[in-house]
């Protein structure tokens, strides 16, 4: 991607950037309820525990939507198309990201295909992008997630 | 006065700024305030009447110190473009506690020539600007149409669907003279614009205007001694609800939660089947909104929307007249059109419509907010249960 905005870490969010500049995705869990949430908030978003962890997720993930952004505004390059897409990792939670490696191309963006984490720096920061792993699944059974 | 549904409360004046479109010489607030005097004279009343202030953008002090009045009752909700829905819900619910007796809720948004507002930017350490902005969901077109391929890939639809419901909504616009966008389209025409951000091309996204409307709201009995009684047009039920600040983090990226629940609500608290609907309004940002809302409002069966609007359903003479104005596709969209769709009902409902349709009698509104954040829906009626 060429460029964008740079995310401000607050407290609560800074572990999760310190990981993506360490090329880790942490993602929260809660000790109580047992189930990974985003975003990131110091007490579980589903049971409201505060006996968190910040587990480092694998990183796979399948492709749920996207767009084809060809109007991107400032501080964006607005003569490079952006995929703005939805990731649903293998541990439950949705990320809005990009798509990178492929030509954006909706014959290269099937949906519910695999997707694996990588880390494009930005600013201070580095963002967590991912690129499509293939082989794309069979076609959908045309149940709701 | 026995609460707030049932046709206890009524909207008796309403008014949009007298035109709509591209306004550089007014500003944002003196948009707000022409609709406000516009509406109050359609009303019979003065500003020295009301004692209710509702608005979303400005604060409602501001609107109500700028015209003039001095509100007992004010209510700053602000969940983006159907804030005004909520007004209408929450002014029902004061006039019927008394907590109000004359409700003046007002829009105004210079949202094409900007005169009177600053620069959108996004704060960078909001949710928003660390989990979405960075990766370009910053303008409406780059990210409240994000979900829309997820709802079209569940059930087996195409980009043909949602150039279908521009194609509908342009029939209405043809024949509305304030309207922006009146040109008949086909759907290969629509499928061949200009790209935005696929699958969406330039006419499946709303037009950007600047523009303002207001409502004057007042309980039945009142109503019945004012000019504005012989117009009203009653509060049957009505619904809100609300989901996630980030539209990543909505719960079903196929289905609003938010549509579900308040449409619900609104059915229930109205005591209307969806037979009963004659006319319908559907907040439409851009084309797949009136898809979910049909299916998640329940006017059709999962995955039947497409469908049911290119068959004609919801064109003059089909069984459900949709977006009768033309819509925030074709006819205007400030920012926040939630404002513009409930005017749009109760001008059906007292027969001054553009294009009218002939004998309906309730309406159903139903508006969505800040990126499928948040939901508003009413039940509006010309005649008092």
């Amino acid at each position: 991607m060429a460029g964008g905005t740079v995310p401000v870490p607050t407290p609560e969010t800074e572990p999760f950037w310190a990981g993506t500049l360490a090329g880790e995705l942490r993602v929260q869990r809660c000790n109580r309820c047992g189930r990974h949430y985003f975003y990131p908030r110091p007490f579980c978003r589903y049971c409201q525990s505060a006996d968190v962890a910040w587990p480092v997720v694998s990183g796979g993930g399948r492709l749920v939507s996207y767009v084809i952004n060809y109007r991107p505004l400032p501080p964006a390059d607005p003569a490079e198309p952006q995929v703005i897409a939805l990731v649903e990792l293998d541990e439950g939670p949705r990320l809005l990201t990009n798509i990178v490696g492929v030509p954006p191309e909706p014959e290269y963006l099937p949906l519910d295909g695999r997707v694996q984490v990588e880390f494009q720096p930005r600013g201070d920061q580095a963002l967590p992008v991912f690129r499509m792993t293939g082989p794309v699944p069979p076609a959908d059974d045309g149940q709701a997630r | 006065m026995t609460g707030m549904h049932g046709g206890n409360v009524a909207i008796i004046g309403a008014s949009e700024t007298r035109d709509v479109g591209v306004l550089p010489d007014r500003s944002m607030i003196q948009l707000h305030a022409e609709a406000a005097l516009a509406a109050l004279a359609d009303a019979g009343l003065t500003a020295a009447d009301v004692d209710g202030v509702a608005t979303a953008g400005p604060l409602p002090l501001e609107v109500s110190h700028h015209l003039g009045v001095t509100p007992r009752w004010l209510d700053g909700t602000m969940v983006g473009g159907c804030s005004f829905m909520l007004h209408v819900r929450h002014a029902a619910a004061a006039i019927a506690a008394g907590a109000a007796s004359v409700v003046l809720i007002t829009h105004g948004e210079s949202g094409r020539s900007r005169v009177g507002v600053g620069a959108y930017r996004a704060n960078p350490a909001s949710a928003q600007g660390q989990f979405e902005a960075p990766f370009g969901a910053l303008a409406p077109y780059a990210t409240f149409t994000v979900p829309a391929l997820r709802f079209l890939h569940e059930r087996g639809m195409s980009r043909r669907d949602l150039a279908e419901v521009v194609v509908a909504q342009r029939e209405w616009a043809v024949g509305n003279p304030r309207a922006l966008r009146r040109t008949p389209v086909t759907a290969e025409q629509v499928l061949a614009g200009p790209p935005i951000a696929y699958p969406f091309t330039r006419d499946m996204c709303c037009v950007v205007t600047d523009g303002g409307g207001a409502l004057v709201l007042t309980s039945a009995e009142r109503a019945a001694d004012l000019p504005g009684g012989n117009h009203a047009v009653y509060l049957l039920g009505s619904g809100e609800a609300s989901e996630a600040p980030l539209m990543s983090q909505m719960d079903d990226v196929g289905s609003f939660g938010a549509f579900r629940r308040a449409s619900a609500e609104a059915f229930a608290t109205a005591g209307v089947s969806h037979a009963d609907i004659g006319h319908f309004m559907g907040y439409d940002a851009f084309a797949h909104l009136p898809l979910y809302m049909l299916e998640d409002a329940g006017f059709v069966g999962r995955g039947e929307s497409g469908a049911f609007i290119a068959d004609g359903h919801t064109r003059k003479g089909g069984s459900l007249p949709m977006n009768t104005n033309g819509g925030g596709l074709s006819y205007t969209h400030t920012g926040m059109y939630g404002m513009f769709a409930i005017q749009e009902a109760v001008r059906q409902l007292r027969g001054q419509a553009a294009v009218p349709v002939p004998g309906v009698t309730i309406s159903f509104v139903q508006g969505v907010g800040m990126f499928f954040g948040a939901a508003g829906s009413l039940v509006l009626s010309s005649r008092r249960p």
